[in-house]
């Protein structure tokens, strides 16, 4: 393995650092696009030496924007709510049910069971349209179009796969001796669940409760088909904007930043577990 | 109780199931339906016309091609990329640790929203890699928004955000190999090329299986970075399964040709992850044991 030649080491560093500049240089750029004026960024040919200016955040956050024509209305703010509410909401429904249901998974073998187990899986991998467009006139005459609580609902078909089959895998590794040596010492298996299992899950648990949080924050279709303007998350409601402010490019900039941000964090504390979570438990990192 | 307990544990999940599973079969009778919401008169069940219409729809044959093309070429553009940058990764070092955090990053990015940063980045007027191109003799390329350019563009974003996904299973599949092997080739002087495509590329192939279907599932259904990007645009250039279905619904107000579409697409969708899931199950058990 130490035998690599200087050429070959040279040859190494240049072709990972274009595979960092490929990668890294949109977000960079992007980065620097929010800090920018319009002005600045329509001057040709693009530099990256300018006067920073906070002015796009501040358009987004007081949601005022003035331009040449008048000042803007812009519900940015209302967008970033929107998906802090549905993608937390919606994790917290679905490690209610997925946690428990992922024990009983991993823990009994029942008749039916490896059934639902894979009948939820396979929402993982269904076309979201499918099931969308006739929910969509379901929702219009149940009253659930445009409302928190039905796109939670649907939000369940990131998050319960996700969380079923990751903690599921968890509850697998665990060795169940310990639940029964608790079981036998008298208390119930809700009280076993609640003491032993869960809390030894627990690492588990929260690894795929932070990937459902970034899979719901970073879904675009289920509220483009259900949601309006001010139910939107961030990805329907930056697409709208680019349509509303048109040539407003540096405020586009900053809405993205805005919205990657906590994606980007989370992952950083899920780090160690992406791997598992991205191939559903298939590959451990 | 004993029995039941499970059942009972499973129910709350199972009932979310079903609810979804009643739009699923709506969807089915819808597909055979003459259901256009704009001319509430004319509906009526047609059986499979929808379906046998499709057959001489050039529409459909169009669809069909550019899903396929897409899906075709992310996927194996991200595979071979992807597997590259997990070799170059694959010594653990702190320069390669940080290499493989930082290739997250456009991972975690929403599709929209990367396909946002593209737009902005290809702008004609003020694009950076406009720019770029123009600086190398391309002076007016117009990416998506020209015919000829539209794919190559929306498959650029694809590979940006979904090769770290290759390359982040692909590289603990590297990591995870046995050793032996390797030491044995090296101490009997085994060309190095050798080693890659006789000892490497075979143990690694249930990853390699396992990303390539998996990545193959999502990209036939890409809808996201089309969207955001064109809409399906230029004319019919980019007009994938589920982009065009939700034209079809929204815009032509056609609920039965785009059930119908939608059906097709969950077909195809389905032979795959049956493929998949043996595929998942098999290096499911490896990574946990057997289940």
């Amino acid at each position: 393995m130490d035998h690599t030649s200087t050429f070959e080491r040279i040859l190494r560093g240049i072709l990972l650092a274009l595979v960092v500049l490929f990668f890294m240089f949109p977000i960079f750029w992007i980065l620097l696009m929010s800090f920018q004026t319009n002005e600045s960024i329509l001057r040709m040919p693009p530099s990256v030496f300018f006067t920073p200016t906070f002015d796009n955040y501040i358009a987004l956050v007081t949601g005022e924007m003035r331009t040449a024509a008048g000042s803007l209305q812009l519900n940015f703010m209302q967008n970033l709510w929107n998906s802090v509410l549905l993608s937390t909401t919606s994790v917290a429904v679905a490690l209610v049910l997925g946690v428990p249901a992922a024990y009983a998974f991993a823990r009994f073998k029942f008749r039916l069971g490896e059934d639902i187990a894979f009948t939820l899986l396979s929402f993982r991998f269904a076309p979201p349209l499918l099931v969308l467009l006739p929910l969509s006139l379901y929702f219009k005459s149940l009253g659930l179009t445009n409302t928190y609580i039905g796109l939670i609902w649907v939000y369940q078909l990131i998050c319960l796969p996700l969380i079923l089959w990751i903690v599921r895998g968890y509850f697998e590794d665990l060795s169940p001796d310990i639940e029964h040596a608790h079981r036998i010492a008298g208390y119930s298996w809700f009280q076993t669940f609640r003491k032993i299992a869960v809390p030894l899950a627990l690492p588990g648990i929260a690894a795929a409760g932070l990937l459902a949080f970034i899979f719901s924050w970073n879904n675009f279709v289920f509220a483009l088909v259900l949601a309006s303007a001010d139910k939107q998350p961030v990805t329907v409601g930056a697409l709208a904007f680019v349509t509303a402010s048109g040539i407003q490019y540096g405020q586009i900039a900053a809405a993205i930043v805005m919205s990657v941000i906590p994606t980007f964090v989370l992952a950083m504390f899920a780090q160690r577990y992406l791997v598992e979570g991205l191939s559903l438990g298939a590959v451990k990192g | 109780m004993r029995k039941a307990l499970p059942y009972l544990l499973s129910l709350p999940a199972l009932l979310m199931c079903i609810g979804i599973l009643i739009p699923f079969f709506t969807a089915v009778y819808y597909s055979m339906l003459r259901y256009r919401l704009n001319l509430p008169a004319m509906k009526g069940f047609i059986w499979f016309d929808n379906y046998i219409n499709f057959f001489t729809d050039p529409k459909f044959w169009n669809t069909l091609k550019i899903s396929l093309i897409y899906a075709g070429l992310t996927v194996v553009l991200e595979l071979i990329l992807g597997l590259v940058i997990a070799l170059l990764l694959q010594k653990r070092s702190r320069v390669n640790n940080f290499v493989s955090i930082l290739l997250l990053l456009p991972l975690m990015t929403a599709p929209a929203l990367a396909a946002l940063m593209w737009k902005l980045m290809t702008n004609p007027n003020f694009g950076i890699l406009s720019y770029l191109v123009s600086l190398i003799g391309f002076p007016d390329m117009k990416w998506g928004s020209d015919p000829s350019t539209a794919l190559f563009t929306v498959v650029l974003v694809d590979m940006w955000v979904y090769t770290p996904f290759m390359m982040i299973l692909l590289l603990a599949g590297l990591r995870s190999l046995p050793t032996a092997p390797f030491e044995a080739a090296a101490l009997d002087g085994v060309p190095r090329s050798f080693v890659f495509f006789r000892i490497t590329l075979p143990m690694l192939m249930p990853y390699l299986l396992t990303a390539t279907l998996f990545r193959l599932l999502d990209s036939i259904q890409q809808f996201d970075i089309i969207y955001a990007m064109t809409q399906g645009g230029p004319g019919d250039k980019l007009l994938v399964f589920q982009v065009q279905a939700y034209l079809d619904f929204f815009q032509a107000t056609n609920v039965g040709r785009s059930a119908a579409l939608m059906i097709i697409l969950w077909a195809i969708t389905y032979f795959l992850s049956n493929i998949f899931i043996k595929q998942w199950l098999k290096l499911r058990e490896r990574a946990h044991g057997a289940a």
